[in-house]
């Protein structure tokens, strides 16, 4: 498992009451899928990358994370504990 | 809540090779959390697959899987299927791979009935070799090989595979993701040949080409322009028409290859041994 945990990607964790959205960097391409998919408006494109900007508007409709090809979104609901 | 990958991936495989917006990255998230779905054991699956943008899929994965040659994933998954009938053996291919190069193998896998779930990666193009036309690209569009649009007409996975036998054949779209989850899950649980036909978007050699625009206006044509099953029967022919349905075509049981081959054995066996 050592093995495992050294190549765990930086993560970006941006946090709001219990709701946390991880962005992994290294693996976004910046096709701005979730972008688009948002209805709230909650991420943004900077430097090719995806930025949490709106965590408060986010309602966990997972359209982003779902529909993300590149495995860079992950997100934990609200008062509940992720799987990871 | 976030479901996690990372059990069924190999570790330092990411990021993957697919282009920016890409969807294969979502069917393949759509098959792992199939395969969670129905609860496989890692080490009796094996996901085979032959050459071409989808066949990359499998060496992410953590399975038992094998990348064989150009169009043969499925005489490779049937030979592994004949060997070990207790294997759940899942193929997945591209439109090209699966339909033109591998489209003899396609039709006699789904005549025979055997125990293997295909799935389809169909975005309309050859994405890895430069763009040219494969069978599924629709008549008139661009590719690399057509300059002046397809003359040919392209393929119907489904009705192909109903036409050639299988015995579960299912259409669902990347924006479409859940029902496409569970169309693969269900494909997965059915004894005898499953194709679920993914549409997918290629937004690098098709969809530039074809000026469809960006990878998430290429996603959510299919919002727009697929139809279920269900509600296609309550509409007309004209607005139905160049619309694409979507959802399980068909769901039989049959005789299954591997224990149909099976009685072939004990039959000759018993007649050995009888004398």
């Amino acid at each position: 498992m050592s093995a495992v945990k050294a190549l765990k990607e930086e993560r970006v964790v941006a946090e709001h009451e219990g709701r946390q959205i991880t962005i992994i960097p290294r693996y976004c391409k910046g096709c701005e899928i979730c972008v688009k998919l948002c209805p709230q408006s909650v991420l943004e494109i900077k430097d090719f990358k995806v930025h949490v900007a709106r965590i408060q508007d986010c309602t966990e409709c997972m359209l982003c994370e779902i529909r993300c090809p590149d495995f860079a979104i992950e997100i934990a609901g609200k008062g509940k504990k992720g799987k990871s | 809540m976030a479901f996690n990958y990372d059990k069924y991936m190999r570790p330092g495989k990411l990021p993957h090779i697919w282009c920016p917006g890409c969807a294969h990255g979502i069917v393949m998230k759509s098959i792992i959390r199939a395969l969670d779905r129905v609860g496989l054991d890692k080490d009796r699956t094996v996901i085979v697959s032959g050459i071409g943008c989808a066949s990359r899929m499998p060496g992410y994965v953590d399975f038992n899987t094998l990348h064989t040659t150009h169009g043969r994933s499925l005489a490779f998954a049937t030979g592994v299927k004949m060997a070990d009938p207790s294997l759940n053996v899942i193929c997945v291919a591209g439109d090209g791979d699966s339909l033109a190069i591998g489209g003899n193998h396609f039709i006699h896998a789904c005549r025979r009935n055997i125990d293997i779930t295909m799935i389809v990666f169909n975005n309309n193009i050859y994405g890895m070799t430069g763009g040219q036309f494969s069978p599924t690209t629709p008549h008139g569009k661009l590719a690399s090989t057509t300059p002046y649009g397809n003359p040919d007409y392209a393929f119907d996975v489904a009705e192909l595979s109903m036409g050639a036998g299988a015995t579960y054949v299912s259409r669902g779209t990347v924006y479409h993701a859940i029902p496409l989850e569970r169309q693969i899950a269900d494909g997965i649980t059915h004894k005898g040949f499953s194709v679920i036909d993914a549409l997918c978007t290629c937004p690098t050699t098709y969809g530039r080409r074809n000026k469809l625009g960006s990878p998430i206006d290429m996603i959510l044509w299919f919002k727009d322009n697929t139809v279920g099953l269900k509600a296609a029967q309550k509409l007309s022919p004209e607005e139905l028409e160049g619309k694409i349905l979507t959802g399980v075509f068909r769901n039989d049981i049959k005789p299954e290859y591997c224990e149909e081959y099976q009685k072939i054995i004990e039959m000759a066996q018993g007649a050995v041994a009888g004398g």
